[in-house]
């Protein structure tokens, strides 16, 4: 348990038990993603377990994000690896996939069709506008996490407002983006870690 | 629909997701459309409706977004064994397609994640680590925030899509300022739904 990174401002901190924990855990988090596990993620790991703190989220979301695969996957992975190995990667990764896939399957072998009714049509549409809210306040909640960014509240403003612009009203691909932007923002954090003597 | 796929088929279907896998920045639905073009277009091993509605299943349905991949591979093995006619027989190639699909989906992917996260979990001290997730920080919030607008957004029609754009604003507004359970507000809205009111 060593590797397990200090809380900053003292807030507590858990750690998975153990393999099973982390099993059980993100099984339970999967099943209660309706519309994506993305609108769940957050909540369980870092307001319920308190597996990270909300700076730890969005720094380990950040890498989740940029590498190639799905960005709750990738999730389960670092932190299953992080905690305890390959083994934890694996097992958190099973729970994650397992019991969604045999309900996923049953699903689609038992409603056959019913997918495309207009009364399924509409219940997805009412789903997605919520999971919409829900993954949008996931990320206003997250902009506290910004208050002990090196680059200072200014400089996160602007970069977030150019990726929103950049996304969500030019729908720029985000490869192009995250290329653009994330080696700009990553020298000038270097650059402002140096000058704070974090380096 | 039925279909007769080769073992060479299935192997060009193992080999079309492996190759979709290191490609899929930002979620494996960002390679929706070439799985449409490879499965519907060139091959015809899945039919419209099946590439549809296994999209909109596995976004219904809990769980991470990436399962359209399995229902994927269900549909495509289902369809080499005659449907779900075709009973245990069928089932099992289903079954097979779930896992050559998603094998190919993931492997990739999880590998070099696993790798490069634990190598930069063991350097976290060092300036570029830091400096790379203080510098994506900013970036990565404003996407979720993006991604929720573009869900809402991509309903584009003012005078039929202003309930769910209410409907999304609203739940913004209470996960944000209130403990509200997301099942309850799930559940409401697939209820508004149901019911045809958004």
């Amino acid at each position: 348990m060593s590797q397990i990174p200090a809380a900053p401002s003292g807030l507590p901190m858990n750690a998975p038990r153990n393999k099973a924990d982390l099993f059980i855990s993100f099984t339970w988090l999967a099943l209660q993603g309706f519309g994506g596990v993305l609108t769940v993620v957050q909540r369980v790991l870092v307001e319920e377990k308190k597996w990270l703190t909300q700076e730890q989220f969005v720094e380990d979301w950040a890498v989740a994000q940029i590498l190639p695969g799905p960005n709750v996957v990738n999730l389960s992975l670092m932190l299953g690896g992080r905690f305890f190995g390959l083994t934890g990667a694996l097992a958190a990764l099973a729970g994650l996939l397992l019991a969604p896939t045999v309900l996923v399957l049953s699903l689609a072998a038992a409603v056959a069709g019913f997918a495309e009714t207009p009364l399924a049509q509409g219940m997805l549409r009412g789903l997605g506008a919520v999971a919409a809210g829900l993954i949008a306040a996931v990320g206003i909640k997250l902009v506290m996490a910004l208050d002990n960014n090196p680059m200072g509240r200014l400089t996160c403003m602007v970069l977030g407002s150019l990726t929103f612009v950049a996304i969500g009203l030019l729908r720029l691909p985000l490869a192009w983006v995250l290329l653009t932007l994330g080696p700009i923002a990553s020298v000038w954090a270097a650059h402002c870690l140096k000058q704070r003597g974090d380096a | 629909m039925t279909l007769t796929l080769t073992l060479a088929d299935w192997g060009s279907l193992f080999l079309h997701f492996i190759s979709l896998s290191l490609l899929s920045v930002g979620g494996a639905i960002t390679t929706a459309p070439d799985i449409h073009r490879y499965l519907v277009d060139e091959t015809r091993w899945l039919s419209e409706t099946q590439f549809t509605a296994s999209i909109a299943l596995a976004q219904g349905a809990p769980g991470p977004n990436v399962l359209f991949v399995a229902l994927m591979g269900w549909n495509v093995g289902l369809n080499a064994g005659g449907g779900l006619a075709g009973g245990w027989a069928a089932i099992s190639l289903a079954l097979w397609g779930v896992f050559i699909t998603m094998a190919g989906m993931l492997i990739p992917s999880c590998t070099l994640t696993f790798v490069a996260t634990q190598w930069a979990h063991r350097n976290r001290d060092m300036l570029a680590v830091k400096a790379f997730k203080a510098g994506m920080a900013p970036i990565v919030i404003a996407l979720l925030i993006a991604t929720g607008w573009l869900l809402t957004g991509s309903h584009d029609n003012p005078a039929r899509d202003w309930p769910l754009w209410l409907v999304a604003a609203a739940t913004t507004l209470l996960v944000w300022k209130t403990k509200t359970h997301m099942l309850v507000l799930l559940a409401i809205g697939a209820l508004l739904g149901a019911l045809g009111w958004i």
